[in-house]
């Protein structure tokens, strides 16, 4: 039967359910906080083989002031930097590593996180020939912008927005190199 | 009712999305693909088995005013359990969930077994209720998966047999009200029969 419903009875059921799940969670994010940190080393340092594959070694995570904004950055001794740059793509945050070598040239790119639509802007996780093109490019000579923006970039179909915010994250990433170049 | 109809009773005559129409934010939002689906099923078992089991213990000792907010306490602490358990070693799946995982603590299954079904009974039929609830659920929504999956991408369980892309209407939230009108049309000319 179950117990009356009186001050007494109901705060100490509350309390004693609330204290006995708030120990198991502690217990079970002390199990996990290491192989939460682990999975997520491995996922940085798999965006960082991808962006940098000519790196080996442990890259040193480092930060930069833009024009007012932070940015954070993996430096690579002899392979150049992989840059994370987050802009606002068209369902929210769009975040890239890029990497770029220490001439300047983008190496590879990937996306750490997007929400973009399925099927349509969420195509720029997968799209080759999108994805493909900024390899090897030089900022220097092709520009970073759509070709409906006047730049050289060929946009994934009937996503306009999320190709120009992939565009813009990776110009934002060469002034983060240009910066970084300047100092040295 | 037998134990096996316990458990198959989630499958056909409550099977959770279909009849009771219960949970439809992860049903609509999460079954883009068939293996998002199934994954999101899985999840919500785990869920309802543990609170099933667990408040089914605590049921009778609990008094009348405070069992709702007690039951949530439950669920939420087995939501957050699940959540650091894939973030540890399903961080993959923890992404395409990602946001879905929390949203199963207002999950109106999860809380309507509880209500309905474990705070009456023993602990082994509200273990049972929980594997057939979550199974039906499990299926419905790899069913809506992999027809949103069809039409949508061409491809089933990522594997694609159409080149190109399908009709991308269906792999977005508009597809997702049409699949799932259609199959309850079609669930419950069935299953009248």
């Amino acid at each position: 039967m179950a117990a009356k419903s009186n001050l007494k009875n109901m705060a100490l059921s509350l309390t004693l359910v609330c204290l006995v799940c708030s120990a198991l969670l502690g217990v079970v994010y002390a199990m996990t906080a290491e192989p939460i940190r682990k999975a997520e080393e491995a996922k940085v340092a798999a965006s960082i083989a991808r962006v940098l594959p000519d790196f080996e070694g442990q890259p040193s995570l480092e930060s930069v002031n833009v024009d007012g904004i932070d940015f954070n950055y993996y430096r690579a001794p002899g392979a150049g930097y992989a840059v994370i740059s987050t802009v606002g793509g068209f369902g929210g945050p769009l975040s890239l590593m890029v990497g770029i070598s220490e001439e300047g040239i983008i190496v590879n790119t990937v996306v750490l996180a997007h929400s973009e639509t399925p099927g349509l802007g969420a195509k720029c996780t997968s799209d080759e020939a999108f994805i493909d093109q900024f390899k090897g490019w030089d900022p220097a000579v092709s520009r970073l912008a759509v070709v409906k923006d006047g730049g050289n970039v060929d946009a994934i179909t009937a996503s306009t927005i999320t190709s120009r915010a992939y565009a813009k994250a990776i110009a934002n990433a060469v002034s983060v190199y240009s910066k970084l170049a300047e100092n040295e | 009712m037998s134990k096996f109809g316990l458990v198959t009773k989630g499958l056909l005559k409550e099977n959770p999305t279909f009849v009771l129409v219960l949970g439809m934010c992860p049903t609509l939002a999460t079954t883009t693909s068939a293996l998002n689906g199934l994954e999101m099923g899985l999840a919500t078992m785990f869920v309802l088995i543990l609170s099933n089991i667990v408040i089914s213990l605590i049921a009778p000792v609990v008094p009348d005013k405070v069992h709702i907010p007690v039951y949530i306490v439950v669920i939420a602490t087995f939501v957050t359990l699940l959540q650091l358990l894939m973030q540890a070693y399903t961080p993959d799946v923890y992404e395409t969930l990602g946001l879905f995982i929390p949203l199963i603590v207002v999950n109106c299954i999860v809380l309507g077994r509880a209500e309905a079904f474990a705070s009456k009974n023993s602990v082994g039929d509200s273990a049972l209720d929980g594997i057939g609830i979550g199974i039906g659920f499990t299926v419905t929504l790899t069913v809506i998966g992999i027809v949103r999956e069809i039409l949508g991408s061409g491809s089933v369980f990522g594997w694609k047999f159409i080149e190109g892309d399908g009709m991308l209407a269906f792999v977005m939230a508009p597809g997702a009200f049409l699949v799932l009108g259609y199959l309850m049309v079609l669930f419950n000319k069935l299953a009248k029969r």
